[in-house]
């Protein structure tokens, strides 16, 4: 019964292979087209950057970060290839999950810890890897699947860094997960 | 021919509406795969689900060899697309703070997007700690700049970097991740999941 349950929900679900080779082609596809990899952090930072800017303007001449973003960004930084990029994840995440029915607002946590005790972990991985992202410039996306897949040395120390370490880490956070 | 913005074939502001367009598709590709759930994307470290191992393993060698075969018959110049450069020191830290954070928060940002998307608010709580994260960065940013660009490499391909054609190097990664996935299917079956 709960056997046929799980396939069923299973199904719901891509082919994890064919979703591989679907991911893959819109990588190709902005490769091809943008000549960049896809990217979700470096988004982040666009908006972070403009809200800094509109509260401090003289930001740029007093935040070593900004600056170091002003010289590596011309123009606005709202106006950023992966800012249009996300807006487009948002939406296509959002249908994708519309036409499965799974749209629902809920806490998605293992029934042995409390939905408060996943929110907290939530937020607190959150923090991290917007930090590391920023120091590793770029998270999975940009620098491990992106980087991985133009052949960037970096990207693949990247990749072995995150997974490596959640893989290190894993034991210790078990209770959360299973 | 390509890559088609960097070689002015298309202009700036097509190239910002084709990213939206992009982006649709890889936020579609994510969702239906299963990546808005942090259970499912926790999995790998636990060998219940190896449903990221597998999506992003595939995903990185579909597009690797897309771009040597596209180069290869001249469709597509490689000098021109983007080759992120490698600063070891901020490569390898910034990559163990951001598994951490993956443990923790069972996400990663395009994921978390994903998860918030379709109203997971896990997600939506991860979101706004990458927010915090990154605004932490900012105002902190002096303390790490020496650290951000320490040991820099330049943009060295992993394939040189081994002393090896790019195309054997493909070759290899591809039968180290065929390996991967039978220790992956394996698993699946030896730690079986739970209903979630």
């Amino acid at each position: 019964m709960s056997n046929n349950k799980t396939e069923e929900r299973g199904r719901r679900y891509l082919n994890p292979y064919v979703g591989g080779v679907l991911l893959g082609l819109v990588l190709l596809a902005a490769n091809f087209i943008s000549g960049r990899g896809l990217g979700a952090s470096g988004a982040i930072k666009s908006v972070v950057a403009t809200s800094i800017e509109m509260v401090d303007k003289d930001a740029v001449n007093t935040m070593p970060f900004m600056a170091d973003y002003a010289q590596s960004h011309s123009g606005s930084p709202m106006k950023s290839w992966l800012v249009f990029e996300m807006l487009g994840v948002i939406v296509g995440g959002f249908l994708s999950g519309a036409i499965a029915g799974r749209l629902k607002l809920k806490v998605e946590h293992s029934p042995k810890i409390t939905s408060r005790r996943r929110l907290v972990f939530a937020l607190m991985g959150g923090v991290l890897f917007g930090f590391g992202s920023q120091l590793g410039r770029g998270c999975t996306s940009g620098s491990a699947l992106s980087g991985m897949a133009v052949l960037s040395m970096g990207g693949f120390i990247t990749m072995m860094a995150i997974f490596g370490t959640g893989f290190a880490l894993a034991y210790f956070f078990r209770r959360n997960w299973i | 021919m390509g890559p088609l913005a960097p070689n002015e074939i298309i202009s700036e502001n097509t190239n910002f509406l084709l990213a939206f367009f992009i982006g649709i598709a890889f936020g579609w590709v994510l969702e239906s795969s299963g990546f808005s759930s942090s259970r499912k994307l926790a999995g790998i470290f636990y060998g219940y689900d190896a449903v990221v191992l597998k999506v992003f393993f595939t995903g990185a060698i579909t597009c690797m060899l897309g771009l040597l075969f596209m180069s290869l018959f001249g469709w597509i110049d490689l000098d021109l697309v983007y080759v992120n450069p490698t600063y070891l020191t901020s490569a390898i830290i910034g990559g163990v703070i951001m598994g951490a954070g993956f443990i923790m928060g069972g996400f990663c940002p395009g994921t978390s997007f994903c998860g918030a998307a379709i109203g997971k608010i896990d997600g939506m709580v991860f979101v706004v700690g990458l927010f915090i994260g990154v605004y932490g960065f900012a105002f902190t940013y002096g303390w790490w700049e020496k650290l951000y660009y320490a040991n820099y490499l330049g943009e060295p391909k992993v394939s040189e970097a081994l002393g090896m054609k790019d195309g054997l190097f493909g070759l290899l990664l591809i039968i180290v991740a065929l390996g991967m996935f039978v220790v992956a299917e394996w698993a699946e079956k030896k730690f079986p999941r739970e209903e979630y």
